[in-house]
């Protein structure tokens, strides 16, 4: 079959991504799994201690994970969102929705993880700090995003409010990612980059697998919210009733 | 193999709150992720249950 010959605009109805989506996450919740569980064992048997920070260092495995879950999932739910506002699809906004949760908790897992990293390293849990302000503004945003949703009872202006949120609130995550270059932050640079990486081979394959890892788990969380989120706002249609009959 | 004994491993160098602190809270908010996922879909069909219910009720229209 050739690629032309899939008709990808038919996913865009709630309706058949309902069932695309049900197909799929339990391929995405396995690969999760396996991940995690390779990623966990490079993370604390493969990966050799550090010379600076000892064996503190391998929060790296859990905090880098997160904290980059946190800035793309922003970006994938601005992209449906723009979309959404765009094209009128009904999809695009449940997307949106389902990611903002899962976001919100990497950025407070980003949080809490590079505190509990902060404290030993720094000698402090929490500094305001370029990186770490913008991160905490990061968190800001997607509790916004949630809050915005819920005071909206039709669905379609909640969709389009939110949307016009996520998108300026993009704009946070670029000064994430270059805070670290912009301005003198107790917080270290990027230890990968376009030029290559600056650690250990080993550490950098738990830190790669355990980021596949996360993606594999927020994909299966999404669609699985999503489909809840579908039948919710469809259920007056006749496919509904007949999905949960 | 790093690790000379199980309480090496769980003292973790000294760092043992810091490091099983942030694994535990990552563990402990992905149960929690899936536990709400799950919830909301029960909730959800569990609505669509009631609503077939209340068609068969004569009272409301």
């Amino acid at each position: 079959m050739k690629l032309r010959d899939i008709h990808w605009f038919k996913f865009a109805a709630p309706q058949n991504f309902y069932y695309l989506a049900g197909r799929m996450w339990p391929w995405f919740a396995a690969l999760a799994a396996v991940l995690t569980l390779i990623g966990l064992w490079i993370s604390f048997f493969v990966a050799p201690v550090d010379a600076q920070q000892g064996q503190g260092y391998r929060i790296i495995f859990v905090h880098v994970p997160a904290s980059q879950m946190s800035m793309f999932i922003y970006l994938v739910m601005a992209g449906w969102a723009g979309f959404g506002l765009a094209f009128k699809t009904r999809l695009s906004g449940m997307m949106a929705s389902a990611l903002a949760p899962t976001g919100a908790l990497f950025a407070f897992l980003s949080l809490v993880t590079g505190a509990f990293w902060g404290k030993p390293m720094w000698g402090a849990w929490w500094v305001w700090d370029a990186r770490l302000t913008s991160e905490l503004i990061l968190l800001f945003l997607y509790l916004g995003f949630l809050a915005l949703q819920a005071s909206i009872d039709d669905p379609r202006r909640a969709d389009k409010a939110c949307a016009v949120l996520a998108l300026v609130g993009a704009v946070n995550v670029p000064i994430i990612y270059f805070s670290v270059k912009w301005w003198n932050t107790l917080h270290q640079g990027a230890s990968v980059s376009m030029k290559g990486a600056s650690m250990a081979t080993p550490m950098l394959m738990g830190m790669l697998v355990m980021v596949v890892a996360f993606w594999m788990y927020t994909i299966t969380i999404t669609l699985l919210r999503v489909r809840s989120i579908i039948l919710d706002r469809e259920r007056h249609t006749e496919w509904v009733k007949h999905a949960v009959a | 193999m790093q690790w000379h004994s199980v309480a090496e491993f769980l003292d973790m160098g000294g760092y043992a709150f810091y490091v099983w602190g942030s694994f535990g809270i990552t563990a402990l908010v992905a149960v929690f992720e899936i536990w709400q996922v799950r919830a909301k879909r029960r909730e959800v069909l569990r609505t669509f249950s009631t609503e077939t219910g209340s068609q068969d009720d004569p009272s409301e229209v």
